[in-house]
């Protein structure tokens, strides 16, 4: 019989905790969609992505009124497009980009990810041309996401293709500077990017994934802070204990949504994607959740042991709810969409090289993260090269996705509007790695033993 | 058709609802389950500070319509009457406390 206390539990954690399941992303495989001819090929795409997806919204909108749950998102992801751009120009890329966005539209979903490179060791003829092609590629359309992966613990860190993301993340700010440089915030540089990531902006359908899969990404920030928050005055175990049995309750509704999917639309279940997600709502922050433990503000000293703690709890609650788990896997910490990060951020509490230490603790990187609009080329290169290095040595995955907002300065606010959020403007240091940069060639792989 | 093969329990959803008092609440929602052909198993029903807060537990097994127009007639019931009314299938509160 169900429990009344289980009942109000759950109705409260929906109602007032802004408990939702933040996505779920359909992958595609895109393989059989080559062509010599650019316009084919883009229509083959478009065709592919139509025919698989079609169902995609209403499945999720039937399931969220079944179970009463938020699914926020309802996004595709696809196969590298680098692997399809081998013959192609620059313009031919683009028209890969442009038949995805129609294809996203017409669907009704939110984004569609996978405009994307996988270059660590080195770039194909395909990625180059992919890659040159992104800042047009995203300013000409508005729901394709792009990501390109320049690093692995396997392969070290291709500094070529590091400087070239600078240089790219640049360019595309310039490209959409009249839309407050949104270009960037749907573009990722990743170190071992995980294929079933089921997240925007840098989802993909893997190499080795099958024909098409269901990825389901869950959050509750809210949720978690509430439980902390209602502990009182209790020792750090048991908060790591109180963060653990409501991850497991969280991961299960995306058990239950993921299964229904997979159900529904014939697709095999991947994975689900254990994260804490925040959104710029009320209520919906994982600052506040640093904060409920006892820090006066995110930033403060302490914030990376607590947010250790936070990420290694999710993860060990999260996989016993599930059968099976992947993608990015932990606490993000995107500074736009959070209201904590923004309020940090803002008041000076949060800085960039805090930031930057607490994603060696959480499961993605410098998220979200508006710099001022003169920062050179190089500079982005250079967090890009740090970052991707946190990711590297410690075998973990790492992203960059800052936003050169053209035309700003330190303090300015820059405004995405709905779960992008608002941004304001961080301070970064401008000494130039320029020589550094201009080096090239790569980092190697590091050595596995010797771990200190 | 929810029904998973070979499970023999009925099914059930959760209706809750929560708003400001007023006469004929239960009436409202109970003649909707009728109309849809769902048998109301258990009210737990109370009235703090003048909110009415009502949890409905209800056999689904001989629905007449689909699943999703119950939730939106109740759904309708509640915008009408200045209510929020939630219309869950039992299987997420099922999944999210038991193991």
């Amino acid at each position: 019989m169900l429990d009344k206390f289980d009942i109000l539990e759950t109705l409260n954690m929906i109602r007032e905790e802004c408990l939702d399941v933040r996505t779920i992303t359909l992958g595609i495989s895109l393989y059989d969609c080559q062509s010599d001819d650019p316009r084919r090929l883009a229509d083959n795409i478009y065709d592919k992505v139509m025919s698989r997806a079609h169902n995609l919204v209403k499945v999720g909108c039937d399931i969220e009124k079944m179970y009463g749950i938020p699914i926020i998102n309802k996004r595709v992801s696809v196969t590298p497009a680098a692997l399809l751009c081998g013959r192609l120009t620059r313009d031919g890329a683009v028209g890969i980009a442009q038949a995805l966005d129609r294809a996203a539209h017409e669907l009704g979903i939110n984004f569609i990810g996978g405009y994307s490179a996988l270059v660590q060791k080195g770039a194909s003829d395909g990625s180059r041309v992919l890659i040159e092609s992104i800042p047009e590629a995203l300013a000409s359309t508005e729901l394709v996401c792009s990501s390109v992966n320049v690093a692995s613990t396997k392969a070290g860190i291709n500094m070529d293709a590091v400087a070239e993301m600078g240089r790219v993340v640049r360019r595309t700010a310039e490209l959409t500077a009249d839309r407050g440089s949104i270009g960037c915030a749907k573009l990722v540089v990743f170190a071992n990017a995980p294929e079933d990531n089921p997240f925007m902006a840098g989802a993909f359908h893997g190499l080795g994934e099958p024909e098409t899969v269901i990825n389901v990404g869950v959050s509750g920030p809210g949720v978690v802070a509430s439980a902390i928050r209602r502990a009182g005055d209790c020792s750090l175990a048991e908060i790591a204990e109180i963060i653990k049995k409501t991850a497991f309750k969280i991961t299960r509704v995306g058990q239950l949504v993921a299964r229904e999917a997979s159900n529904r639309l014939g697709v095999p279940f991947g994975i689900v994607d254990l994260s804490l997600a925040p959104t710029p709502a009320i209520g919906d922050s994982v600052a506040h959740i640093l904060e409920s433990m006892g820090l006066e503000q995110c930033g403060a000293c302490g914030t990376t042991a607590a947010l250790a703690l936070l990420n290694d709890a999710v993860k060990k609650g999260g996989v016993m709810a599930s059968s099976q788990v992947g993608g990015l896997s932990g606490a993000f910490i995107p500074v736009s969409e959070d209201a904590g990060m923004i309020a940090a951020a803002r008041s000076g509490a949060l800085r960039l090289e805090k930031l930057e230490a607490m994603t060696a603790v959480c499961s993605v990187g410098l998220d979200m993260i508006a710099i001022p609009g003169d920062t050179s080329a190089e500079v982005i290169s250079g967090i890009i090269a740090d970052e991707i290095a946190i990711g590297v040595v410690n075998t973990k995955t790492t992203a960059v996705r800052v936003i050169p907002a053209i035309g700003c300065k330190v303090g300015d606010t820059v405004n995405f509007g709905g779960l992008l959020g608002e941004a304001p403007v961080m301070p970064v240091n401008t000494l130039s790695p320029a020589k550094f940069i201009a080096r090239g060639g790569r980092i190697p792989a590091p050595i596995h033993s010797l771990k200190n | 058709m929810l029904r998973p093969p070979g499970k023999v329990r009925p099914m059930k959803a959760v209706i809750s609802v929560i708003g400001k008092d007023t006469v004929g609440i239960i009436a409202k929602v109970s003649a909707e389950c009728a109309r849809c052909g769902v048998n109301i198993l258990d009210i737990s029903q109370t009235v703090l500070q003048d909110y009415f807060t009502m949890i409905m537990i209800t056999d689904i097994d001989g629905i007449t319509v689909p699943f999703p127009d119950f939730v939106d007639a109740m759904t309708r019931i509640g915008s009408a009457n200045n209510l929020k009314i939630l219309t869950m299938h039992e299987d997420i509160f099922n999944t999210m406390h038991k193991i």
